[in-house]
Formats: C-alpha cells, structure tokens, sequence
C-alpha cells in the first residue's frame, strides 16, 4: 500500500512537471497553430536562470528558492514574449514555418547553453526540507514532490482564472474557438499572441527552477527531455485544450511510475503505447475538438 | 543564367548524368579543394567525408518524398534510417547471413514496421502527425538505449565484419563504399523521381495541396500517403545500413530527435519541394559540420573574447541560426535562390503558398 501511495504522488509531481510545460504548449497551439520546440529552450533557460542566482545567493534558505522560482518565471516569460515578437510574427499564419523557425531555435540554444554551462548535469542545492521525506499513510514520500504538485495547482488556478476574468483572457478563449472573427471584429488579437507566448513561457520557466529540484540538477538537455513527454501529453489530453493537458499530464505521468516499477523500467514505452492507443480510439485526444 | 528554367526535363537528366559521372570518377583524380576538403579526393579521409556527404543527400531525399512530395512533417524518419543501422547490425551479429540475405532479412523488418507505424500514425494529420512520429521515434530511442546486450547501449553497435565481403573492408576500400554510397544516391533519386511522376505521387502531391478536394473526386488519400510513408521510410533504412558499413558501427544518436531535426534542417536549407535542393543541401550540411567543427577547434576561434568564441565553437549554433534566416528571408531555401536569380523573379509565390498549405 505504501509502495502504490509513494508512485502516486511522485507520480503527481512529474505530471505536475508536465503540466507546467504542456499547459504553455497546449494555449499557444489553441491560439495561433504553433508548436513550440523551442519550449524546452525556454525551461532550460529558466532552470539555469534559478541555479545562477541560487549560487550568488544561501542556496539551502527559502527566500532564494522563492526568488529563483520567480526569476524563472521572469526570464522564460521574456524570453517567449522575445521569441514571438521577433521571430513567430513575421511568418504570421505560415504554421509549418513558425514551426521550422522554434525548431532552429531550440538546435541553436541547447548548443548556446552547452557552450556557456558545459554539457555535464551541474547539482543544485536546495532547502532542507525538500530533501526530506514526510509520512503519509505509511509511505515515506519526498517533500519536493509536494512542491511541484502544489505550484502546478496554482498555474493551473491562475490560468483559468485568467482566462475567465480578464479582458485578454477572453480575446484568448475566443481567439481558440475562432480566430479569424475575433479580428474581424476589430480586436487586435496579435496582442494576444504574445501574452500567450509570455504565460507558456513563465509556466515553462517556473517548470525548469522545479525540474532542477526534481532531478537534483540542470542540464542543457533539460528541457529536451521534458518536452517530449509534453508532446505526448498535449496529443493524448487534446490539442489546445488545457483540462486536457491537466488531465492527461497526471495519467501519463502516474502510468509511467506504476510501469517503471512494477513492469521493470517499461515506463517511457508504455506511455508511447498509451499515446497508439489514444489516437486508435480517439485521434482527437481526451478533449480536443477538431482533428 | 536566364536560360536556366527553360531547359527540359531531359537535360536535366543528362546534367545529372554527368555530375555522377564525374562523382564516379573522384577516387582516381587528385583534386584538392582547400578549405572544403581535408585532402586531394584519392585519399581515404576525404573519401569518407564525400560518401558521407552523398548518404545525407539520399537521406534528405527520401525525407523530400515525405514532407516536399507528401507534406507529411514527420519528427520520427530517424527512426528507420536508426532501424536500418541497427537492423543490419544485429542481424549480422546475432545470425549466420551474409550480407545480402542480412539485407533483406533487414527489409522485411524495416517495412512492416513502417507499414504498421504508418497506419497509425497517419490517422492525425498536420501537427499531431509530426508529434505521434516523434512519439514512436523516441520509442525507439528509448529501447536502443536501454538493451545494451543488443544494441550497444550508449556505446553504440560495432559492426560485426565476419559476414561482409572483403572489398568492404579496411581504411584502402573506402572508394568502394564511396562507390556503393554513389550508387544508392542514384537508386533513391530515380525511385524519388519515379514515384513523384506516378499516379500514386500524383495523387499524394493533391492530397498535399487539398486533401478534402481529393476525396471529393473520389481517390482514398490513406493509402497514396502510406505508400509515400513507406517508401520514405525503406529509402532512409538503405540509407541507415550504408551507414553503417561505411562508419563500421552506429550510434544512439542516430535514434535521437535531434537526427530527424537536422535531416528536416538540410531539407529546408536545401529548399522545400526540390529534389536537386535536398541533394546539395545534404553535401552542404555535411561540409559545412565538418568545417565548422574544424573551425570550433582552430586557434583563430581560441583568441577571441568570450562572447563570441562560445557560439562560435558551437557548431550546432551556427547551423541553427543559419536555419533560423533561411526560414526567414530565404523561402524555398538554396534551389528558391537558384530559381529566382535564374527567372529574375523576386520571390516564388506558388512556392510560398505550397507551404502554408502543405499542414
């Protein structure tokens, strides 16, 4: 019982790492059509943002996690917001384009960020309570899980409620349902791209400080490795849909613990498997509407 | 230069003729080229480059077949160019065939594994195509890497030379690989262009500019797409086992996303949609890695200040940036240059919008 509460919940704190990176991936390709490979670029570039200012700063204290988490999110926000306006807007509505441009983008940045932080896995120092374990029901689990499961919460919270309240929000919500009448209507809806792109960017930011504290440390292929499960999980949750991507984000990432525990180490196929299964059942995923 | 376009079609074809003429004859001139090659062409070294030069040419046509014929952008071609390596590797390995029962054994594998995939994966379309063979592609990653006792794991799979016939073999038979990569260029070209021109690719090619209007007259776009699928995917596993005789061994890299990257990387620098564009377009990448990383190396990049010796070592920085601009200002890449310069046209147009309708 113990073993099954301790998959879970680790479980939940990698999907809550997916969360974070399919949920910017999910609203930008709801908006505007793109994938987004430079996305993982934009993690990295966070999880190495946080590591910096936590070695100029007491590493192990809290209020330098709390500002390494909130310059992630800072830089991966301008970074995105950076990328969309100077390189996604001048191929506007040339999808196989913008995609080929955030592919360039991400070949050129890993090897940047191999260039300036080297390519072996540098470790990072955290506080103390993350490193240890709290006991629940038996089952001793480590305490950063918590955090990830409960920051992706509050992305999650925070998008829809940005989605439902504010006037950008709404441009975006009818943006994803119909774009070409909200222009038509008169609305400006490029604004919007790029606080889409700076939201997915702050989301992946913010993923790559936690991803770095997951793994114990950062890497220039970092954010590779992320977004492809991402991928996974914004085609199984559906295209554009971010219940969707929360949803599938969970399942993908609870499935890959129980397989890699109990069926020896089959974890990253099952999920390939679970993807064959998804689209021979239902090619539009869990929620997405068009194919 | 304005005659250019108005040559036939049959000109082309003795144009090319020649140029593998004179590819052919190559390993018995002595022509140094400072600066692009490392040696005169008779020398081994130089030899490996070129036949490395030529197998990314073939690699990025049969990737032409798939995305500039078809307009399916696939993430995961890497991994059949991977399952031709490996395939051959292993069953060279694990039985007693030589190396042609070995190649057909490898065939078989290699085309019902793309048939199956590509029944499912061509089930979506557009972007989530592009992300299911990214899926399966790094399914295959996965299980390279984690099988060391089959694959070599991150070491990699050395070929197994028992079985292979001797001229293959050895530092002084590179020209016969060079010859043998030569000859596949030739095969994949003539199957690409054949395929372009029959009624199948021409139906893919409809499919690609309007799907629904191809099912409105009637044709089934399922199978015409699975056979392009298929087709690529047998080309780029020919490829992959080229490869492999040619480098005596493969790596997981072959199996990587970022492999299917740079093959989409050449195709486009190439130019999208042009046969000639993707062969030059691979023996320019390939140069072009191999200088650069020569150059990453140089004292000349040494000396410089930090800030511009970092992205300058990295040749994989240069490469994207270089990318990044073609995608921006040079639509339909090196052969969209060509034309233009040759008709005086400003731009392609028609080009341009088979693009954006190609997803």
């Amino acid at each position: 019982m113990s073993t099954i509460i301790l998959l879970l919940i680790t479980g939940l704190g990698l999907g809550a790492l997916y969360f974070l990176v399919a949920s910017g991936l999910s609203l930008i390709y709801g908006l505007m059509g793109v994938l987004n490979f430079a996305h993982g670029s934009f993690l990295t570039l966070g999880a190495f943002a946080g590591w910096e200012l936590a070695r100029r700063m007491d590493g192990s204290s809290w209020g330098t996690l709390i500002a390494s988490l909130v310059l992630g999110m800072a830089v991966g926000a301008f970074v995105a917001a950076a990328t969309e306006f100077l390189l996604i807007r001048r191929l506007y509505n040339r999808h196989i384009e913008q995609v080929l441009v955030t592919v360039g983008l991400a070949l050129a940045s890993v090897a940047l960020f191999e260039g300036i932080w080297g390519t072996d896995a540098i470790y990072v120092t955290a506080p103390e309570w993350l490193s240890q374990t709290t006991e629940i029901l038996g089952a001793r689990v480590p305490n950063d899980r918590f955090l990830m499961i409960g920051a992706a919460v509050l992305v999650l919270l925070g998008i829809v409620a940005f989605l439902r309240y504010t006037r950008f929000g709404l441009i975006i919500r009818a943006g994803v349902e119909n774009r070409s009448m909200v222009t038509a209507l008169g609305i400006d809806v490029r604004k919007a791209f790029t606080v889409v792109f700076a939201i997915g960017g702050a989301a992946a930011g913010l993923g790559g400080v936690l991803a770095s504290h997951y793994f114990g440390y950062v890497s220039p292929q970092l954010g590779g490795s992320l977004l492809i499960f991402a991928f996974i999980v914004t085609v199984i949750g559906g295209l554009g849909s971010l219940a969707g991507a929360a949803i599938a984000s969970v399942v993908v990432a609870v499935l890959q613990q129980f397989a890699n525990y109990f069926w020896g180490g089959t974890g990253d196929l099952m999920v390939v498997l679970l993807l064959a299964v998804v689209l021979l059942v239902r090619p539009t995923g869990i929620l997405g509407k068009k194919a | 230069m304005k005659s250019l376009s108005k040559l036939s079609q049959r000109t082309w074809w003795i144009v090319g003729g020649v140029l593998v003429v004179i590819a052919a004859l190559l390993p018995l001139l002595n022509i140094s080229i400072p600066g692009v090659l490392p040696g005169a062409t008779y020398t081994p070294g130089t030899l490996q480059l070129l036949a490395l030069a030529l197998l990314f040419a073939s690699l990025a046509l049969s990737y032409h077949l798939l995305f500039g014929t078809a307009g399916m952008l696939s993430f995961g071609h890497a991994l059949y160019f991977a399952l031709g390596a490996y395939g051959l590797g292993i069953v060279l390995h694990e039985t007693e065939l030589t190396l042609l029962p070995a190649l057909g054994l490898t065939l078989a594998i290699v085309i019902t594994a793309a048939y199956l995939l590509g029944s499912l994966s061509l089930r979506v379309t557009g972007i989530s195509f592009a992300m299911v063979t990214l899926a399966f592609a790094q399914a295959g990653n996965v299980l390279v890497r984690r099988n060391p006792g089959i694959t070599g794991g991150e070491e990699g799979l050395r070929l197994d030379t028992e079985h292979i016939p001797d001229f293959f073999i050895g530092v002084v038979n590179t020209r016969n690989l060079y010859w043998l990569a030569l000859a596949l260029l030739v095969v994949v070209f003539v199957v690409v262009a054949w395929f372009e021109n029959s009624r199948a690719g021409h139906a893919v090619t409809a499919t690609r500019e309007n799907e629904l209007r191809v099912r409105v007259l009637g044709l089934r776009p399922f199978g015409v797409k699975l056979m392009a699928f298929v087709i690529a995917s047998v080309l780029a596993s020919l490829v992959g086992m080229v490869h492999l005789l040619l480098q005596s061994g493969t790596t997981p890299r072959a199996t990587s996303a970022d492999f299917t990257l740079t093959i989409l990387v050449i195709v486009v620098l190439g130019g999208v949609g042009s046969r000639w564009g993707a062969i030059v377009g691979g023996i320019i990448y390939t140069l072009l890695d191999q200088r650069l990383t020569a150059l990453a190396s140089s004292d000349a990049i040494d000396g410089l200040p930090a800030i511009l010796r970092i992205p300058l070592s990295e040749p994989l920085f240069i490469l994207g940036t270089l990318f990044i601009l073609v995608v921006l200002f040079l639509p339909g890449g090196i052969a969209g240059a060509v034309q233009r310069l040759s008709t005086g046209t400003s731009l392609a147009p028609q080009k341009r919008q088979r693009l954006e309708e190609a997803e």
